[in-house]
């Protein structure tokens, strides 16, 4: 690793550049300090063939979700749309109670996005800048405790919900959410480079309290790293199957637990069990072709600093 | 932990707030001459410290709160509840059983069946995601034409949740209309009924696994590659080092902890697999002979279709245990190659 020391800074240095310096710069904006080699035919082969496998399955869900049971039932599959989609869609709206669980995964994950991108905010923000004692053995806990499994809490919280009669209720699938650890680690390190000291220094200079700290210092220069954690947790958290399905019945169900209704028909319909799985992931897949770039780089910024 | 600013120079002990004032001596005097002024500049001192000294406690709580109300508290009562017998209708009602539980999973052969089919599954749904990942992460370092496209695209499964993927799966992976036969049969291998064997489900819910994670796993890698210095691909290239090479002696160590994170994480996921075999069959048996119910399942169906909360506890604990022994496996792994490098981390 020798050769990292004489690693000049090349942005700077290339900045003042004629044309083709100014090039090489532009290149390493788009693709950081990645490989500059160009990729051959095979590579987007390559990438065609799994792109075109990651979107095919849902492509042919649409699909499916288009035809009736008779169709879908031949020996050979169909490759093309029918003329069921709208049928199919307004079936499984009303079969899986679609409408409240769609309204209810949209309350459950939207409440758990704010409050972990807050919570995490604020105790990234206490672990990146603040001193205090026990530091790193409580942040040692945070990172500790992504290890632990949720089936390892399930049977208390049943007993738990039980005892409050809370089965059925919204609040018993968004209070063990409420915080994450990942999140806390995420803006911990997001903040201990993007937060300058001198600034929080500053406004202590000016009278302010922590809390005036926190609202006018630490959230704006959190703001991008909040975006990211809030989308990654909003995907999560609507996605989230486990604790729901113990938790809630198909009377009050989320997204997840009513599809697990739909295929548990005496005779399932196919076609309605896929415009069911289509419209249960039919916000995350808007939300996909809207800020894929964002989510995308989103991810990669997250794993950059993890 | 490095990079913390250990600079921040510590407010002078029992000093009042650093005021904008330019003269102490004189704001002193002032001080002294008026008592009220004074009290108020101390109770503002004092304000000021408690806030020092307590806020990072206030920002912290909410999260250990919560973590110790769902997380820890549940998780040791997990234990205790794996002591005692209790019936999924009456959850309250405990009675003491001492490790009766755990005595009659060891005897229990379709708990075995489910460990084994968890390690199984795990290892056919996560060697072959990652070396996937890796792999399209380094052609997607290349410089390409709408690399973004890309990107976006093997990234979509992860919007997909499990209950949708797997319902989809499950009508692929079908026996009688299923694409995937369909397309055998074109050409020409027999039919596979995908839940009825044992290593043909599990490859099908392994896939469901692979289908929706490898994209994930791929951008945390090419992250980790864009972060590698160009020049030392530039200064391998020039001492005529081939791609493969300089994939093998550069990427790989660049990535090591990258990949000892994804390793971990998957298999914390795919100790926890549960969604996949439950929505495949439809029910939580993981087929007639047991053949892909995973522990997770099993602690699912003994605990809520066969209504012994106690012995679903004992599942949960024993789940925990294997990840222990896993993580000191780990832990090994890693002392070993970071000796074997001479690196230490």
């Amino acid at each position: 690793m020798a050769t990292v020391n004489t690693y000049p800074a090349p942005e700077q240095a290339t900045t003042a550049g004629g044309p083709e310096r100014g090039r090489k710069v532009r290149r390493n904006k788009a693709g950081a300090a990645g490989r500059q080699m160009h990729g051959g035919w095979l590579t987007y082969t390559i990438l065609a063939v799994f792109a075109v496998g990651s979107i095919l399955p849902l492509l042919f869900s649409v699909i499916a979700a288009s035809h009736d049971n008779a169709r879908l039932a031949e020996p050979t599959p169909p490759f093309w749309f029918g003329d069921r989609l709208f049928d199919n869609l307004e079936l499984a709206w009303t079969d899986a109670n679609l409408g409240t669980a769609m309204f209810n995964t949209l309350f459950v994950a939207g409440t758990i996005t704010v409050s972990t991108v807050l919570f995490a905010t604020l105790a990234g923000f206490a672990f990146a800048k603040l001193r205090f004692r026990a530091k790193n053995l409580l942040m040692l806990m945070v990172i500790g405790t992504m290890m632990v499994p949720p089936q390892l809490t399930v049977v208390p919280m049943f007993m738990a919900i039980a005892e409050l009669e809370w089965t059925d209720q919204l609040q018993a699938v968004i209070l063990p959410m409420m915080v994450s650890a990942f999140g806390v680690f995420f803006m911990r390190q997001y903040l201990v480079q993007a937060l300058p000291t001198e600034l929080i220094e500053a406004a202590r200079v000016d009278g302010s309290n922590s809390l005036r700290v926190v609202w006018h210092v630490v959230f704006p220069a959190a703001r991008p790293a909040m975006a990211v954690l809030g989308m990654l947790t909003f995907v999560l958290a609507w996605n989230e199957f486990f604790w729901p399905m113990i938790a809630l019945t198909q009377q009050n169900p989320t997204v997840q637990v009513a599809l697990t209704g739909l295929g548990q028909g005496y005779v399932p319909d196919q076609g309605v069990i896929m415009a069911g799985a289509l419209l249960g992931t039919l916000p995350l897949l808007v939300a996909f072709v809207l800020f894929g770039k964002q989510i995308v780089g989103g991810i990669m910024h997250g794993a950059l600093k993890g | 932990m490095t990079t913390e600013h250990r600079q921040a120079a510590p407010p002078a002990k029992g000093g009042a707030v650093p005021r904008p004032t330019t003269d102490p001596s004189a704001a002193s005097r002032s001080a002294l001459q008026d008592p009220k002024e004074k009290r108020r500049a101390e109770r503002r001192s004092r304000r000021y410290r408690w806030d020092i000294k307590y806020s990072p406690y206030a920002f912290i709580s909410p999260f250990f709160l919560f973590f110790a109300a769902f997380g820890l508290f549940p998780l040791l009562y997990t234990g205790w509840a794996a002591l005692h017998s209790s019936s999924m209708l009456t959850p309250n009602d405990m009675e003491w059983v001492g490790f009766d539980n755990f005595t009659r999973l060891w005897d229990d052969e379709f708990f075995w069946t489910a460990l084994r089919n968890t390690f199984t599954i795990g290892i056919i749904s996560t060697v072959p995601q990652l070396l996937m990942a890796l792999g399209l992460a380094h052609l997607l370092n290349y410089k390409l034409r709408g690399s973004m496209f890309y990107r976006v695209a093997i990234l979509t499964p992860y919007a997909t949740s499990i209950a949708a993927a797997t319902l989809v799966f499950a009508m692929l992976y079908g026996r009688d209309y299923g694409v995937i036969n369909w397309g055998l049969d074109l050409i020409g291998i027999d039919r596979i009924d995908w839940q009825a064997g044992t290593w043909s489900s599990q490859f099908a819910v392994a896939t469901i696994v692979i289908w929706r994670w490898t994209g994930y796993n791929t951008l945390i890698y090419l992250a980790a590659m864009q972060a590698v210095p160009n020049d030392l691909y530039e200064s391998a290239a020039l001492d005529g080092a081939s791609r493969w090479k300089q994939f093998i002696h550069i990427t790989l160590p660049a990535l090591r902890p990258t990949i000892l994170f994804t390793v971990v994480v998957s298999t914390i996921g795919a100790t926890q697999l549960f969604g996949e075999p439950l929505l495949f069959a439809g029910d939580p048996s993981g087929g007639t002979q047991h053949q892909y119910q995973t522990l997770g399942l099993y602690m699912y169906e003994m605990g809520w279709i066969n209504r012994h909360l106690g012995r679903a506890a004992a599942i949960a604990w024993s789940m925990f245990l294997l990840l222990i022994v896993i993580g000191l496996i780990y832990w090994v792994i890693t002392r070993i190659i970071g000796r074997s490098t001479g690196e230490e981390d």
